[in-house]
């Protein structure tokens, strides 16, 4: 295995070809992650004598973020827009899609594909405008709509702001889990399908006892990475700003409000720390579930 | 028989369509106003063209911060694009040809804190970061925050496709008597450049569409990229100029559709779900 190719690059080259990368990522995504700790561990400001002169007050931020009513707030509503928007919207909308177009017509499916990927590609503060002009309550598209069946026209963001952000993310985010579906459909052998197309099995048999059990670990993967996705999403502000009155004050949001416009760099390390500790436990989930699957 | 076998099919069929279109209209419904309003005479949040015209348009060119942006947007972009795919490209050249000692923990690592540092929570550290190494309001510190956040996923991309690059071109042209840089040249990098093109095509997007880091680290009106310049067209009364902003953002958002339509083509959509978040 290690031929001539081997001896190609020295130790030292080696060294100074994985420098740049190595100190890039290190500088602006490991550090950081571990000095978030400490920093949470401090009453820092960015106004203001504790600016200058930060204090070491150990875990007395991470008590006032459990005694926070405004961190539970947020932590229910980000739970919800967790479980509405990734796991019943994107995941749930993403099955029937990749259901939808599977054995079928390639430009069938590369057409329906074509408009959710449309919906996951344009950049974000443009999808926020789409979204402030769709569900606007007196020109929105959405009210149009409903108007001209015959329906009142709804005040989206003031009475049903939850829903509204789950709507908009669920929209934002199906792609992945189709494309991740599709592509786990297509690793299931014909033959099975085939031959339970010839005993003249139900559709919905089809899907319960042949596609669930033979794509499960691919549900698997998805939801955690959409999961973790979504709880970090932040794209709801530019809709809703975290209002009215915090109803769609999600976790990044409250992180940005205490950290960035109330300049609390001390409390806001700490409530950051506290999400980052949650990322990490869903990414060494995933790690080992991918690790199970692909890799050598 | 065919005719039986044949009925509740075509009833599946009606199902799929019952299903399918509400979805299809769904994911269309609040994308064409992106593609109507710009054109339109009397642009509003509703969709009505009116009369087409391209004055909107016209308005954004007349619009200083708004040139600015685009150049603005470029130099982020483009010097993200630089930095991630040539460090991304020397890293992965070294973890897929060179075995070491805790390579695969140094993967594992890597991709573990570039799923886990992402979003506002990761922005805390990353701006006081960039403040303690005086970067903010600067686009270099925009560019180093999101490559650090890009390079990890590009170098194990990079890895995985030069992995199935075979080793025995670069063996034999060293046997030949090419130096390590003319292998590296004249023969690696010809073979490794439709790797290196997608990396460098998903980064651009990225970084051209990145909203968060500038938002976050930069404060000068004149140093927004187009997605926070956006926030500064007002008509003269103080309301938003919808006319403007419409135009604005096809302008911002076609570069983005027509790279996404070039890796279709040449190297289908799955090479990249990783990237994309």
């Amino acid at each position: 295995m290690r031929g001539s190719a081997h001896h190609l690059i020295g130790k030292k080259t080696g060294i100074l070809m994985l420098l740049p990368s190595l100190v890039l990522i290190g500088t602006f995504l490991v550090f950081p992650a571990i000095w978030v700790l400490y920093m949470g561990m401090t009453n820092e400001t960015l106004t203001g004598i504790r600016a200058a002169n930060p204090q070491f007050v150990g875990l007395q931020n991470f008590v006032r973020i459990f005694k926070d009513r405004f961190f539970y707030n947020a932590l229910k509503i980000s739970l919800l827009f967790v479980f509405g928007s990734a796991i019943v919207g994107q995941a749930g909308l993403g099955m029937t899609l990749s259901v939808i177009t599977y054995r079928k017509s390639k430009k069938f499916r590369s057409f329906v594909q074509a408009v959710v990927i449309l919906a996951w590609i344009i950049p974000e503060v443009v999808v926020a405008y789409l979204w402030v002009a769709f569900l606007d309550k007196d020109f929105g598209t959405l009210n149009n709509v409903l108007h001209w069946l015959g329906f009142e026209k709804i005040n989206w963001f003031y009475d049903y702001p939850v829903l509204s952000i789950i709507l908009f993310n669920t929209w934002r985010g199906t792609a992945f889990s189709m494309l991740l579906f599709s592509a786990a459909l297509e690793t299931i052998p014909p033959s099975y399908l085939e031959a339970a197309d010839v005993m003249n099995v139900s559709p919905w048999r089809k899907f319960k006892d042949i596609i669930l059990p033979n794509i499960k670990s691919y549900i698997f993967t998805d939801l955690i990475l959409i999961t973790l996705w979504t709880f970090n999403v932040f794209s709801p502000y530019l809709l809703t700003h975290g209002g009215p009155s915090f109803k769609t004050e999600l976790l990044p949001i409250y992180i940005y409000r205490n950290a960035f416009r109330y300049f609390k760099i001390g409390y806001g390390s700490a409530i950051s720390a506290v999400v980052l500790g949650i990322n990490l436990a869903l990414a060494l989930v995933y790690l080992r579930l991918s690790g199970r699957g692909a890799r050598k | 028989m065919i005719r039986k076998r044949r009925r509740p099919l075509t009833a599946l069929e009606i199902v799929r369509y019952i299903v399918l279109i509400p979805i299809l209209a769904f994911f269309l419904a609040p994308i064409v106003w992106l593609f109507v309003t710009p054109f339109s005479s009397r642009p509003s949040l509703s969709i009505s063209l009116g009369k087409p015209t391209l004055s909107n348009f016209v308005r954004v060119f007349q619009n200083k911060i708004a040139l600015l942006a685009f150049r603005n947007s470029l130099i982020i972009a483009v010097g993200t694009v630089v930095l991630v795919t040539v460090a991304a490209l020397l890293a992965a050249y070294v973890l897929s040809r060179k075995k070491f000692k805790g390579r695969d923990i140094l993967l594992y690592v890597l991709i573990l804190f570039s799923s886990v540092v992402t979003g506002v929570a990761a922005m805390v550290p990353l701006f006081m970061m960039n403040l303690k190494l005086g970067l903010i309001d600067k686009h270099l510190g925009v560019i180093l925050t999101m490559s650090g956040g890009l390079l990890p996923t590009s170098v194990f991309i990079l890895k995985d496709f030069i992995d199935s690059i075979s080793i025995t071109y670069e063996e034999a042209a060293l046997v030949d008597g090419s130096t390590p840089l003319q292998v590296m040249f004249r023969i690696f990098l010809p073979l490794s450049s439709r790797g290196v093109i997608v990396i460098a095509m998903l980064t651009f997007v990225n970084a051209w569409s990145n909203f968060l880091v500038p938002f976050i680290l930069l404060r000068s009106t004149t140093l927004y990229p187009i997605s926070i310049a956006i926030y500064t067209f007002f008509t003269e009364i103080g309301v938003p100029d919808i006319g403007m902003i419409s135009a604005y953002s096809l302008m911002y958002t076609l570069p983005v559709i027509v790279v996404y339509l070039i890796i279709e083509k040449r190297f289908g959509f799955s090479f990249y779900g990783g990237l994309k978040a």
